[in-house]
């Protein structure tokens, strides 16, 4: 854990760099230190606090603010179901339970083989193929309650091989 | 920015001067470098089409078009939004002097058809040549009400260029706006804005010249004035921004820099959402290139002018669609709307003069710059200028990107350009605005879409998503679901929209769940109205509107679930209120 700790803090001092000189980077500095690490870790909050001089407080506050930030780590699958509009009228909701039901979690939550975790987005800009879900960047378009299980089995596979 | 000698300003100025012919000539080179394809595959490869599969399909061509020979004679070109994003991948072939012919659901597999059925034999033979009936199924034809309604302004580019090649936008008269403005006086660059009619696009309205008048008011604060871009397009269902970053992100640049010239200010941000990943790298693409170009920078084409911009990620606050939350959130902070006045024109960000637009509204100024504000203000109606671009998506047949001149009637914009409902079923209402607006019921086909009409109704224009509903849905269900998204992103500053939603929020699920009364919606209204006063924001105050409008025109739908919902109201006459009397007497 000790050795973690030190290569966060190691690299989110690297992407720090561009940002503590740019007025009002706080968001920026976050955005990217989530994409490198997936959540944004205490270990880097505290490396922002001192390098960009904002109490920790206030990168807690900015933090938790915002929907996209995430505290801790998600699942190796992100499973993204999208809620907007067009997605809730062709029956985005019944998908949104048919994952939590397959999964035996809730939205917000990572199973507990720390596999999937599955989120609830509103809007991703493909409303043509509503419901849409979002697999790791994979994107399924008019997706049906049935085949939610296929879904799963579908990256179960894909991990396993993957080890 | 630093002081800089008078010897190194008239430097800056030559080299400005060396880039504006640069950049003229990089557009006669892309002509060149075109003039020789015997004719080109337009691919969309927007948001949608690129979900639904438009890279594999790329590939194909490339490939059975590497197979074939022919690579040298056809362009492959991977576009912007094409708009009918319910039938993607979409791809168009354009074969010189002959007819172009636009193809549905494109698999690779079709695309390999498509090259050896089309492409190919139509080049050999030099005409037109019948493909099998398969192809032919797929065929779309670009003469359905859904092509011949819009107008396009704002999208004119896309689906018919590469958004990443800024030779193509030059030589489609992209900077020329620019150009042209740099030779007039901001004075006379207000007055063409003012005079064309243009409003903001993001759904309030506000003529977009008053507020740069504003702004070039307001004097440097540090030196310093901004322009900020709101590409935070937080209405679940719409896309539009996300479409015209997207696929012309140069268009949005040089309408930003054309008012920045207008009004004086000296730099520029792009707010856009972080789930937006194409609108990003496109915009962060375009910035890089004016940058390289001399577009961006100091005495911009030789003259006194100098401008730069950034981009800044949204970060998941519906909320920070709002101008002043906007801003704190570029600032870095959490995103919390403040009162105006201040106007942001006098104390915007970081506390300096800031002028904000949204995404449409700065696509719409260069054309204007060129062609006029006649021409522009000959389009709408008489106090809805112009075109609009809508999101047309839920129950309907042609689901896509839209743009239609003002005026535009909803019968028009759902019967014709969307092809009525995807189920067949008879159409119930349309739904504008996103969380902030309100239906239209299907009496009120006729209402011309402009801002003064959907105001009437109860709605707002908001920044183009239109939801098509037919009569499976449930208005009860639609307005929870918007009331129910509205509270989740409010920001909890003030009172009226934190508490005032959470019970509005809690009495519609009672409704919901066939508990509840006539008080209660008398109730409903009652909090609705309230918080139309008194919230902060837009948010709050707009937030009501969903369940006011379903509850005027679907009335029997709340009475239909409500315990009491079929005993007559009780009027206070003069007769039941001696009848009350008479009984505490007793």
């Amino acid at each position: 854990m000790a050795d973690d700790k030190i290569k966060i803090q190691e690299d989110t001092r690297k992407m720090l760099v561009k940002w503590k000189t740019k007025r009002g980077s706080l968001i920026m500095a976050l955005h990217e230190i989530q994409g490198a690490f997936g959540y944004v870790p205490w270990d880097a909050m505290e490396v922002v606090s001192e390098e960009m001089k904002i109490p920790m407080a206030q990168i807690y506050s900015v933090l938790t603010f915002y929907n996209h930030f995430k505290l801790t780590a998600p699942g190796k699958v992100v499973i993204s179901v999208c809620d907007g509009t067009a997605c809730h009228i062709k029956g985005g909701e019944s998908v949104i339970h048919a994952f939590e039901k397959e999964l035996g979690v809730p939205a917000g939550f990572t199973t507990p083989d720390g596999l999937f975790y599955i989120q609830v987005v509103r809007c991703l800009g493909c409303c043509g193929l509503a419901p849409v879900v979002v697999v790791n960047g994979k994107t399924y378009g008019r997706v049906t309650t049935l085949e939610v299980p296929q879904i799963i089995a579908e990256w179960r596979q894909t991990m396993a091989a993957e080890g | 920015m630093a002081e800089l000698t008078q010897e190194q300003i008239e430097k800056l100025k030559a080299l400005g001067r060396t880039q504006k012919e640069n950049l003229i000539k990089l557009g006669e080179e892309f002509k060149d470098r075109v003039k020789n394809y015997k004719a080109s595959i337009y691919t969309c490869n927007a948001t949608s089409c690129h979900s639904g599969g438009a890279s594999g399909v790329i590939d194909a061509f490339k490939e059975s078009l590497k197979a074939a020979g022919l690579e040298a004679d056809v362009r492959m070109v991977c576009t912007g939004c094409m708009g009918l994003c319910a039938s993607g991948p979409l791809a168009r072939v354009e074969i010189k002097g002959q007819k172009p012919i636009l193809y549905q659901h494109v698999t690779a597999d079709m695309a390999r058809l498509i090259v050896a059925e089309h492409v190919a034999p139509a080049l050999k033979t030099g005409s037109e040549v019948n493909t099998s009936d398969y192809l032919k199924k797929q065929e779309l034809s670009l003469d359905l009400p859904f092509f011949t309604k819009q107008r396009k302004i704002v999208l004119r580019l896309l689906g018919h260029s590469d958004p990443e090649d800024l030779g193509e936008y030059i030589a489609n008269g992209g900077y020329q706006g620019l150009m042209k403005a740099l030779t007039m006086k901001p004075e006379e660059v207000l007055d063409m804005i003012k005079r064309s009619g243009l409003r903001g696009r993001g759904g309030g309205g506000f003529p977009t010249g008053t507020k740069w008048e504003m702004l070039a008011k307001s004097p440097l604060v540090d030196g310093e004035k901004f322009m900020i871009c709101n590409g935070d397009e937080g209405d679940p269902g719409a896309y539009m921004d996300s479409c015209i970053l997207g696929g012309g992100s140069h268009a949005v640049l040089e309408g930003m820099m054309i008012g920045a010239y207008a009004t004086g200010a000296t730099s520029g941000w792009f707010y856009i959402r972080a789930e937006y990943p194409l609108a990003i790298q496109r915009m962060e693409l375009a910035i890089k290139q004016a940058k390289r170009y001399g577009i961006l920078g100091r005495n911009i084409f030789g003259t006194d002018f100098n401008f730069m911009a950034d981009i800044r990620y949204g970060a998941g606050a519906f909320v920070c669609g709002e101008e002043t939350a906007l801003m704190s959130s570029v600032e870095g902070k959490r995103g919390t709307p403040r009162p105006r006045p201040p106007f942001p024109t006098q104390k915007g960000l970081f506390q300096k003069p800031t002028a904000i637009n949204n995404v449409e509204t700065l696509a719409n100024i260069a054309p204007i710059i060129v062609n006029g504000p006649e021409w522009f203000s000959e389009v709408g109606t008489a106090t809805s200028k112009g075109t609009k671009v809508f999101a047309i998506t839920g129950k309907v047949k042609h689901s896509g990107l839209v743009e239609v001149p003002m005026g535009t009637t909803v019968g028009e914009m759902v019967n014709d350009v969307g092809g009525g409902t995807s189920s067949g079923k008879p159409f119930k209402a349309v739904q504008t605005g996103g969380p902030s607006g309100g239906v239209i019921p299907a009496s009120e086909l006729h209402m011309p879409l402009c801002y003064e009409e959907l105001k009437k109704i109860g709605s707002m224009m908001g920044s183009g998503g239109m939801i098509i509903m037919d009569q499976d849905d449930s208005m009860v269900e639609i307005a929870k679901f918007y009331l129910g998204f509205t509270v989740d992103e409010s920001c909890g500053k003030c009172a009226p929209c934190r508490i005032g939603g959470y019970q509005m929020l809690q009495l519609m699920n009672k409704i919901a769940a066939g508990k509840g009364t006539k008080a209660d919606v008398a109730k409903i209204k009652e909090i609705g109205n309230a918080m139309k006063k008194a919230s902060l924001c837009g948010l709050g105050q707009t937030a009501p509107n969903p369940v006011l409008s379903t509850m005027k025109f679907f009335k029997e739908e709340y009475d239909a679930l409500l315990v009491d919902g079929n005993e007559p109201d009780e009027i206070p006459t003069e007769k039941n209120v001696n009848a009350c009397t008479i009984n505490t007497k007793r």
